[in-house]
């Protein structure tokens, strides 16, 4: 029988803490820049310019249907030998983390849009609204609320995915455990305190997240 | 007739795919004339009404409301979506389902126009929101939300909504086809009192005694073209063409107004 010993763990307290800081903000970074490009993408699959409509699409399948540890490695690695762009390991995960979460957020964003009834914009240009105002001030507000479970979800999902970036030696909470693991001779310990880390962090977001879908039902 | 009707189409031509829905269709509506259209499912009456205000942009021919004119077909240029705003911002619209906006309260269903389209300053459209509101009977409704009104009342917010910007002309799109039957008079009173105050309409609808009783001119529509037109009471008591007997056949053509249940 293993005798557990989570107590060694408390050596590493800093680089933890350390690891789990870089977790965090790439996780903000990733999910801002995501929701960007998500944005970018939904507008360009429903643009009325085809070029613009394909090139949206492209991105989308592109990021979509690839491996997220693809794409990091080849961000890395094979960007600066095909387009001669030099990148910090940091830049080059952030950059495709974001793509990747972004083709993932059109598909919401765009479903979310499509999903509310045509009548509603044709009652926004029959009051004399610009598709862009009948886009902010009729479809937006509604189509958010449908979109904020699936854009959660993907977002638990981006932040889980951060731990990939360990391959390129970005210190993050994962990379930082391998670190204390071979230290310690105690892998056991120590993956089973990430896990908990990450639980720790995304249970409670998920409970204020169902709280906040109740509220805004009240007004539908 | 040109010189004082308010609305006029000329050769109008519309088709969705290989299917066309308008052939050549003529209309003059005068300042203050109510037209009502009528006809079987699928005679393009709806798709009419909409090339009006252009929500579906027609083919060919032209389309005047006031002193806007805009041509379509071979060589004309569609007109910018600035250019369809400022125009469409000018013709009132009530859909068959009512289309409020569900994130808005009542008021702000109506203030939604001027504010967003007028930039007009929030506290009068807030006064010019809630007597709409007050003229179609629901001032004491203006801070719910529609999902809480009953089919009726979410017509009549929908009128004072297009009301709200204070349109040349009202279009009706079956205003009262998805009402259940009790509510419908509500409705039809409200569209009554403003052809009794001058509005210019052109009325999509299935309730033949009620275009008899508020309409002054009457179109019956089959396989997009114009059947049968005139002054309304005639056409319903003694339709020339076959075609419009047998449409008008399974009507009641006469008798009052379904009983309108006071303003609720």
């Amino acid at each position: 029988m293993y005798q557990w010993d989570f107590g060694i763990l408390w050596t590493y307290r800093w680089l933890f803490l350390n690891g789990l800081g870089v977790t965090v903000g790439f996780t903000v970074v990733i999910v801002v820049c995501g929701l960007l490009f998500g944005l970018l993408g939904a507008f360009g699959t429903l643009s009325r310019f085809k070029p613009l409509r394909l090139l949206a699409l492209a991105f989308i399948e592109a990021f979509r249907c690839t491996p997220i540890l693809v794409q990091l490695i080849w961000f890395y690695y094979a960007l600066p030998i095909l387009a001669g762009v030099e990148m910090t390991p940091i830049t080059a995960s952030a950059l495709a983390l974001s793509l990747y979460g972004g083709s993932f957020y059109s598909e919401i964003i765009r479903g979310g849009i499509i999903s509310i009834d045509k009548g509603q914009s044709e009652a926004g240009a029959a009051l004399g609204m610009t598709p862009g105002q009948t886009m902010r001030r009729i479809v937006l507000p509604q189509a958010i609320k449908r979109m904020i479970p699936a854009l959660m979800n993907q977002s638990i999902i981006q932040f889980k995915n951060t731990s990939l970036v360990s391959v390129l030696a970005v210190p993050d909470l994962v990379y930082q455990s391998q670190v204390a693991a071979h230290d310690s001779y105690r892998p056991l310990e120590t993956y089973t305190a990430v896990a908990v880390a990450y639980a720790a962090i995304l249970i409670p977001l998920t409970i204020l997240v169902r709280r906040g879908e109740k509220r805004l039902a009240v007004s539908e | 007739m040109s010189e004082t009707s308010k609305i006029e189409i000329r050769s109008l031509r519309k088709s969705f795919g290989s299917n066309e829905v308008l052939k050549n269709i003529n209309l003059d509506v005068v300042k203050g004339g109510v037209v009502a259209l009528i006809g079987p499912s699928g005679s393009g009456k709806s798709t009419l009404l909409r090339c009006i205000n252009l929500l579906v942009v027609p083919d060919g021919g032209s389309v005047r409301v006031g002193d806007t004119r805009f041509a379509f077909g071979d060589g004309s240029k569609l007109p910018d979506v600035r250019t369809l705003a400022n125009f469409r911002a000018t013709t009132g619209m009530v859909f068959q389902h009512f289309n409020l906006f569900p994130h808005m309260t009542t008021l702000q269903n109506v203030m939604e126009g001027p504010v967003t389209v007028r930039r007009m300053a929030k506290a009068d459209a807030e006064t010019l929101a809630r007597a709409q509101l007050a003229k179609v009977g629901l001032a004491e409704k203006a801070d719910q939300y529609p999902a809480t009104l009953s089919g009726g009342q979410k017509q009549r917010v929908a009128i004072a909504r297009a009301l709200a910007m204070e349109p040349d002309v009202m279009l009706f799109d079956e205003a009262t086809s998805a009402l259940d039957p009790e509510l419908v008079g509500e409705v039809l009173n409200v569209i009554q009192q403003l052809a009794s105050e001058g509005m210019t309409m052109v009325i999509v609808t299935h309730e033949i005694a009620f275009a008899r009783e508020v309409a002054d001119r009457l179109i019956f529509m089959r396989d997009g073209v114009v059947v049968e037109e005139g002054p309304a009471r005639q056409v319903i008591d003694n339709p020339k063409e076959a075609a419009t007997r047998a449409f008008l056949s399974h009507f009641h053509r006469t008798g009052a107004l379904p009983p309108a249940t006071t303003a609720s």
